[in-house]
């Protein structure tokens, strides 16, 4: 039934003159993510609109969802494309589409809205809503119009060929990927980092990620679902960039050097680090985790602290005041919950201790990571040169 | 270096049932149900296997039902059983300690109406004969016990069990989980007084996705699966020609050299026992002679966490798995090593190494030096 979209966005509307940079992002990402669907797509920006019309036959639900999935779009109007065949035959149609679209006993409150591009059209807008309003009221006795807050607004847009649409699909808002730069997420294999780095994405930041690898205490399956996490945040994101660092050295000597109530405190730390070194290389601006405030030992405000100290970077933490049902209900949405509660050790959890530190005095830490001079800035040097770069999505 | 030591989880393909497999999937590739000369050649493939798979247990061929594997035999047994038979009662008795296979399926009976007794096992994995006396009623139809235990290898007393069952006054159709079992001893149901038997050709050097059920010719049963008809109407679904004929060859070579490869193992497994306890801080579970199966040896080891040791022996080429490779889809703490009195604090700390005639004592030797290199190690680093 139809035959385009008509792509409507909000806030890049107001960003002045840099619209033009927010508009081609938003066209690009369009274009990648209807890539992925079945048949081919033109994808046009003209007069502050963006179309994204079919060539031929596709599959309409798999390009809703796709667009459903792409930052920046607020809403998705399906549009039916009618050659201009004179004023009658575009009324017919009209009529045609709105018992296809809404049924024969259709009975909601309705407005007529035209516009015309293309000036000679022969009608002006005005006398167009008249005269349509009119063959509606007539063909659905049951409707009635409402110019101020109508049920179904129907949109005639008359250009080279006349454009008909009268429904918004809701998209998710926020902003095209590309427009913000490019930052470096925390990946655990938990439920946390993946909401956060679609939290962060949706700015229209792009996303590279690391995770901690620290065989054979964690396992190639551990592994293997952080990958299947980050491919679930590509399908918003695009591809991410995942370097997967191995941590067992690092955490092992941590382990035998300092006391075991920082240790948490310290790895992340050394994390922290590591994270911001292969962001520096690979052009990130920031740092982005899942911390919430107290929701575990390392991420009480002392503990966040502690960690914090360590970056020159922001570090971005979009999910610092969540509560945790609200993140599962976002990993939920985006799908990525099932896929973060296998259960796998990741390395945060193997070797914490009984009791560890939840007001960690930086002092005493740093005089706790003295003692691993010795080895520590090699250690770190390899962890980051034999990074493995897997490219997820 | 690869060494296979998790041979209860699934065994690498005799390559003769392979090749096999391979010429009926590409040449004698026909519908046993198709009247012309293809689907002829397959019913004789199928016919030969059935009658290979019946003499190696001494029944008949019809009394063999393919299936798709272990799962699917116990669920048949069961479900079809109990359904068959429930006007003569609607009582059930299995042991706590069965495959997932069986247990889930009980509790599918259970929503159906049926009543399940779950029969405990002694600290050495057994069950006793007293308490199944105790329970069997008289609306009791059917036992069902597994042969051989997948996590220790304890072996259960099915010809008593057979015994018992047939001294009672009304028919109690007995039904055994062999998949460990078949392949690593002789199993002859009709002395041992089983009625049904699940087997596995994964597990014995044959393709997956392939198996069968036992079922003597009196049990009144029920078909699972419903369709064009096949097998008696047991078990509709076109018959899997190649995995059929290839398991027929598994179960020959299996059974080629029995003894001295039963005689080998045994020693192997032995010895490894025999090395291990060496090791500071092991414990072995179950069974460790002769009256267990010749292939399962659970070792417990005292702080490690069997997840680590797992990965670092895999680093190393070495392949064993945590518990039964079964549950790790839903891991929690074992419940057959809890039935068998295993600490708490090894429950966690338990590895399963189990063996198959192409295990050497080199590999052996392997494996134990690995393990007297990582403990240590692997000691240093634990969560204190």
């Amino acid at each position: 039934m139809f035959h385009a979209f008509l792509i409507k966005y909000g806030e890049i509307g107001i960003k002045g003159k840099n619209r033009y940079l927010f508009e081609d992002a938003l066209v690009a990402q369009i274009r990648h993510a209807l890539k992925q669907v079945e048949g081919e797509f033109r994808v046009t920006k003209e007069q502050g609109r963006i179309y994204a019309e079919a060539r031929g036959d596709y599959d309409y639900d798999e390009a809703v969802e796709a667009l459903r999935r792409v930052f920046g779009i607020v809403g998705i109007c399906p549009v039916v494309i009618l050659e201009d065949q004179g004023f009658d035959s575009l009324a017919k149609s009209v009529v045609s589409y709105l018992k296809e679209r809404y049924g024969e006993d259709c009975g909601k409150t309705f407005k007529v809205h035209a516009k015309r591009a293309r000036k000679t059209y022969p009608m002006a807008s005005m006398e167009m809503n008249a005269e349509l309003g009119g063959r509606i009221l007539d063909a659905f006795p049951q409707m009635k119009v409402d110019v101020h807050e109508p049920e179904l607004m129907l949109h005639i847009e008359v250009r080279e060929k006349i454009y008909l649409y009268s429904d918004v699909i809701p998209g998710l808002g926020g902003m095209p990927i590309g427009t913000n730069g490019k930052s470096m997420l925390l990946l655990s294999g938990g439920i946390d980092s993946p909401v956060a780095g679609y939290m962060v994405a949706k700015r229209g930041v792009k996303i590279d990620a690391v995770y901690f690898h620290a065989p054979p205490y964690t396992s190639e399956r551990a592994k293997q679902k952080v990958v299947d996490l980050a491919e679930k945040v590509s399908r918003f994101t695009g591809p991410i960039y995942l370097y997967v660092v191995n941590f067992t050295d690092i955490q092992l000597y941590i382990y035998e050097k300092c006391p075991h109530d920082e240790l948490t405190i310290i790895m992340r730390r050394y994390m922290m680090r590591i994270a911001e070194r292969i962001a520096e290389k690979t052009g990130c601006l920031g740092l982005i985790t899942g911390e919430s405030i107290g929701q575990v030992a390392s991420q009480t405000v002392p503990s966040l602290a502690a960690t914090n100290e360590v970056c020159t970077m922001p570090v971005f933490r979009p999910l610092i005041a969540f509560d945790k049902e609200d993140i599962v209900t976002i990993a939920k949405q985006i799908d990525t919950y099932e896929t973060s509660i296998q259960p796998f050790e990741d390395c945060c959890t193997i070797f914490v201790a009984k009791h560890p530190v939840t007001k960690p005095n930086i002092h005493v830490i740093k005089r706790s990571e003295l003692k691993l001079a010795e080895k520590i800035d090699e250690m770190v040097d390899k962890a980051i040169e034999t990074a493995e770069l897997i490219v997820a999505g | 270096m690869e060494i296979y030591l998790d041979n209860s989880a699934t065994t690498r393909c005799y390559e003769s049932a392979a090749k096999l497999m391979y010429e009926l999937m590409t040449e004698h590739y026909g519908n046993t149900s198709s009247m012309h000369q293809r689907g002829v050649e397959a019913e004789r493939y199928r016919r030969e296997a059935a009658k290979r798979i019946a003499r190696s247990m001494k029944v008949e061929e019809k009394e063999i039902c393919f299936t798709s594997g272990g799962t699917e035999s116990d669920n048949l047994a069961l479900l079809g059983c109990a359904r068959a038979n429930r006007r003569a009662g609607k009582h059930l008795i299995t042991t706590s300690f069965e495959h997932a296979a069986i247990l889930n399926t009980m509790k599918e009976l259970e929503e159906e109406g049926f009543r399940v007794t779950y029969l405990p096992v002694d600290e050495r994995g057994i069950v006793r004969l007293s308490d199944l006396e105790e329970a069997l009623c008289d609306d009791t139809i059917l036992v069902s016990v597994m042969y051989v235990n997948n996590e220790i290898g304890s072996v259960q007393p099915i010809q008593e069990i057979g015994e018992l069952l047939k001294k009672q006054n009304h028919k109690i159709l007995f039904h055994v989980d062999a998949v460990q079992a078949y392949g690593k001893f002789r199993i002859y149901p009709k002395k041992l007084g089983i009625d049904l038997m699940s087997v596995s050709s994964h597990k014995i050097h044959g393709p997956k996705g392939v198996g069968f059920l036992y079922v003597d010719s009196g049990v009144k049963i029920q078909p699972i699966l419903f369709g064009g008809g096949q097998q008696r109407d047991l078990r509709s679904g076109t018959e899997n020609v190649p995995g059929v004929a290839a398991m027929a060859e598994a179960v020959k070579e299996i059974y080629t050299g029995f003894e001295e490869k039963t005689e080998r193992l045994y020693s192997l497994r032995e010895y490894f026992i025999q090395e291990i306890k060496q090791i500071e801080g092991t414990v072995v579970n179950g069974p460790q002679g002769r009256e267990g199966a010749p292939h399962i040896v659970s070792v417990s080891f005292a702080g490690v966490r069997s997840e680590v040791l797992l990965h670092a022996l895999e680093d190393k080429g070495i392949y064993v798995s945590a518990g039964s490779a079964c549950s790790s889809n839903h891991p929690a703490p074992s419940r057959t090593l809890q039935a068998i009195g295993v600490k708490k604090e090894l429950l966690e700390s338990t590895l399963r190494f189990s063996f198959c005639e192409f295990t050497t004592k080199e590999e052996l030797d392997y494996t134990l030096a690995a393990l007297r290199e990582l403990l240590p190690v692997l000691r240093r680093f634990t969560r204190r």
